[in-house]
């Protein structure tokens, strides 16, 4: 991502850039190969790796999606190169991976996205030391209730 | 030098001895006239700094009948802390001996007989002179609204809020934040926005495409040469809990680090206090008091809690100051070098029966209702025993609006939302009135439709979890969906998807099946396109058929270790 860019055009760049990532993955489940599991998915990602959980990555999400079909998160690792978001309740689990380039004025991403049910969201962050690390946040989607 | 700490303390003390109202021990027959305005406003000036917070009013601009929870179960942390005591044990956590008038005021307990022993309370004519006379001691006191201000009236949904708007404007407030406020929809709000004097602040109410903030976060008023940073936090799941259809515009939610961010930033501009004027409900600005950096006072609201004392978390205090107008809370704060250093509070019961009305407001609400007052006044029914909603489960008014659906929308089933609005009816005469104040809403059509066992089972599921979940980030506020013509058992303290138990079709005596269909009515519906007529209008047509309503005490539901 480049430094000059607005808000809004990051975030569109963003939505873009999630859309374009998901349209293979898309494809290959359409061609009848077997989804990947979460594991294998994460495993894919570090080259084997262990990602530890810790506070390299942060994940921002509401704690209940107001609208199931398009929840805005947005993810944050200082330092990284590449940030893997998962959404392991989905049919298709694999949501985004953001590339950050030698220039780019901090390592953060937003978008939106559409979640099947209640579930952890899971960002595995590489950081600029090789290492891997990986946090998750609990976004839960209800029918509604009564207001107080 | 005394610590802040020990300040704190020092005016929990005070605090707890002002909540007292000090009477002696008046026989019922005497209470009445043992009550002054002078105790009830008395106070000694504390500090150079005084907060008035008023919240959960509910449109009700006459003074009420309300009778307290007997059923507030706290999860997680807050079992069996303030506010999720009732009864004798609310009375004893703060003293209160039964039958007095703190009492009546804050617990359920003998309700109805106390009730006519001391009067209706609230009333926005006696609440200005509480106000008015607040300010003839602290000319610079603040006073701030926490919202669901708008709703809860004939005359709110009648003037679609306008009647509140003028009466806030009167009353001097200089802040508010909302929730039931946006079910106006988006155009009204803005509309009614230009006829307020004050600010709608809310941090969290963010632009829902480009995710920016849409509305004010804060703002900061100068009083008695201090600059005080107020910061209003909208309801957060005002979408989710409400038809957000009406208002898709705006995103709310929780927000923490945007009100870290807010109150950083207020700090920054170097204010010396932080007043954080919530409508997250109680447990979630307990929470969010132990989180967010830098906030001195959460003027609490939604819940409708009234909490005697100031809840301390680490070196914020949290006011609770009940709802429907029942209550006012003064805070006097020693506000010194940017710290808040001591605290003086008292939550002031309005006895409607005590406190002289205020000419002026009298004046502007006779006018207001003046339209309305035969409508309203009209007797539709008698009640042989008390109506009242507020509670986790069913109320007897509950249990009287669901069985008008089960007989004028001939259904088996019948669901009535949780909401914890509403007046008590004493036994007696019930008015077209008192049937709006437990029904008014901008989206109240009676629904007909059929649900599948299934369907009923994970419906009650999703709304248990939005009160009982263990984390109060996940929590909704609100109560149980009620129920009618249904029977359960609930464990609020199980996991999401397993508390609820044993359903069954009292019709019947039989389980619920998840694959069979019933015949399902209800209202309130945050679906767009809901049909059907106005509920108040089925309650008012079931209610002229019966004539006289005897309700009693029902044993459909049960709930684990009560």
């Amino acid at each position: 991502m480049q430094m000059n860019l607005d808000r809004r055009e990051v975030l569109a760049t963003a939505a873009a850039g999630a859309a374009l990532i998901a349209l293979p993955l898309a494809a290959a489940a359409q061609d009848g190969e077997t989804v990947k599991t979460v594991d294998e998915l994460i495993a894919e990602f570090t080259g084997g790796a262990d990602a530890v959980e810790g506070d390299g990555v942060t994940i921002g999400a509401p704690e209940i999606a107001e609208n199931g079909n398009t929840v805005p998160i947005s993810v944050d690792a200082p330092g990284a190169s590449e940030i893997l978001v998962l959404a392991p309740g989905n049919p298709t689990p694999p949501v985004a991976r953001f590339q950050f380039g030698a220039l780019a004025g901090s390592q953060a991403a937003s978008t939106r996205i559409r979640l099947a049910q209640t579930q952890d969201i899971v960002a595995v962050a590489k950081l600029a030391d090789g290492s891997f690390v990986r946090s998750s946040a609990n976004v839960k989607v209800t029918i509604g209730g009564c207001g107080g | 030098m005394i610590s802040r700490r020990e300040m704190l303390q020092l005016g929990l003390v005070s605090s707890a001895a002002l909540a007292g109202l000090q009477l002696g021990n008046p026989t019922r027959a005497f209470a009445r006239q043992s009550l002054t305005q002078d105790q009830l406003l008395q106070f000694e000036d504390f500090g150079n700094l005084t907060l008035i917070h008023l919240t959960d009013t509910h449109a009700h601009l006459k003074p009420v009948w309300f009778r307290e929870p007997d059923t507030n179960i706290g999860v997680g942390e807050a079992r069996g802390r303030a506010p999720h005591v009732v009864g004798e044990a609310f009375q004893k956590m703060f003293s209160i001996r039964p039958g007095s008038p703190d009492a009546y005021a804050l617990t359920y307990p003998d309700f109805a007989d106390l009730a006519s022993t001391y009067g209706r309370m609230g009333g926005f004519d006696r609440i200005a002179t509480v106000v008015k006379s607040i300010r003839a001691a602290r000319p610079d006191a603040i006073l701030l609204d926490g919202g669901d201000t708008w709703h809860g009236s004939y005359t709110s949904l009648k003037t679609q809020g306008e009647d509140m708007v003028r009466v806030m404007n009167l009353l001097g407030s200089q802040a508010m934040t909302a929730h039931w406020e946006f079910t106006f929809g988006t155009q009204r709000i803005q509309e009614l926005i230009e006829m307020m004097d004050q600010p709608l602040l809310g941090a969290n109410i963010f632009d829902a495409e480009w995710d920016e903030p849409a509305f004010e976060p804060s703002k900061i008023i100068e009083a008695n040469g201090l600059r005080v940073g107020v910061v209003g936090q909208a309801f957060p799941y005002t979408p989710i809990a409400n038809p957000g259809w009406m208002f898709p515009e705006y995103s709310f939610g929780i927000r923490e680090e945007r009100m870290q961010q807010v109150v950083d930033d207020l700090r920054g501009r170097g204010v010396d206090l932080v007043v954080c004027l919530s409508h997250n409900g109680f447990d979630v600005d307990h929470k969010m008091a132990g989180r967010v950096r830098g906030i001195d006072v959460i003027l609490s609201g939604h819940t409708h809690d009234a909490i005697p004392e100031p809840v301390i978390v680490g070196d914020t205090i949290i006011i609770a100051s009940g709802s429907h107008g029942k209550f006012v809370s003064r805070i006097d704060l020693d506000v010194r070098d940017g710290r808040m250093l001591g605290f003086r509070h008292k939550l002031i019961p309005i006895f409607s029966d005590v406190i002289e009305p205020d000419a002026e407001m009298a004046g502007l609400i006779d006018e207001i209702r003046a339209p309305h007052q035969a409508h309203l006044s009209e007797v539709i029914a008698r009640s042989e025993g008390l109506l009242y909603r507020r509670g986790n489960f069913n109320g007897s008014w509950d249990d009287l609006l669901c069985d008008a659906m089960l007989s004028e929308r001939d259904a088996e089933i019948a669901l009535s939302p949780g909401v914890r609005w509403g007046a008590s009816v004493l036994p007696g005469e019930i008015t077209r009135e008192d049937i709006h104040s437990v029904t008014s809403m901008t989206y109240g059509q009676c629904y007909r439709s059929e649900m599948t066992g299934e369907m009923l089972k994970t419906v009650m599921e999703d709304v248990a979890d939005n009160i009982f979940n263990s984390d109060p980030y996940y929590q909704q506020g609100g109560d149980m969906v009620r129920v009618g013509g249904l029977g359960y058992a609930i464990d609020p303290y199980a996991a999401m998807g397993s508390r609820i138990t044993d359903m069954r079709l009292l019709r019947e005596d039989s389980p619920i099946d998840p694959a069979r269909t019933y015949v399902v009515s209800g209202w309130a519906s945050v679906n767009q396109g809901t049909e059907g007529p106005q509920i108040w209008d089925v309650v008012e047509d079931y209610l002229r058929k019966q004539g006289t309503v005897s309700p009693r005490a029902r044993d459909a539901i049960s709930v684990a270790g009560k």
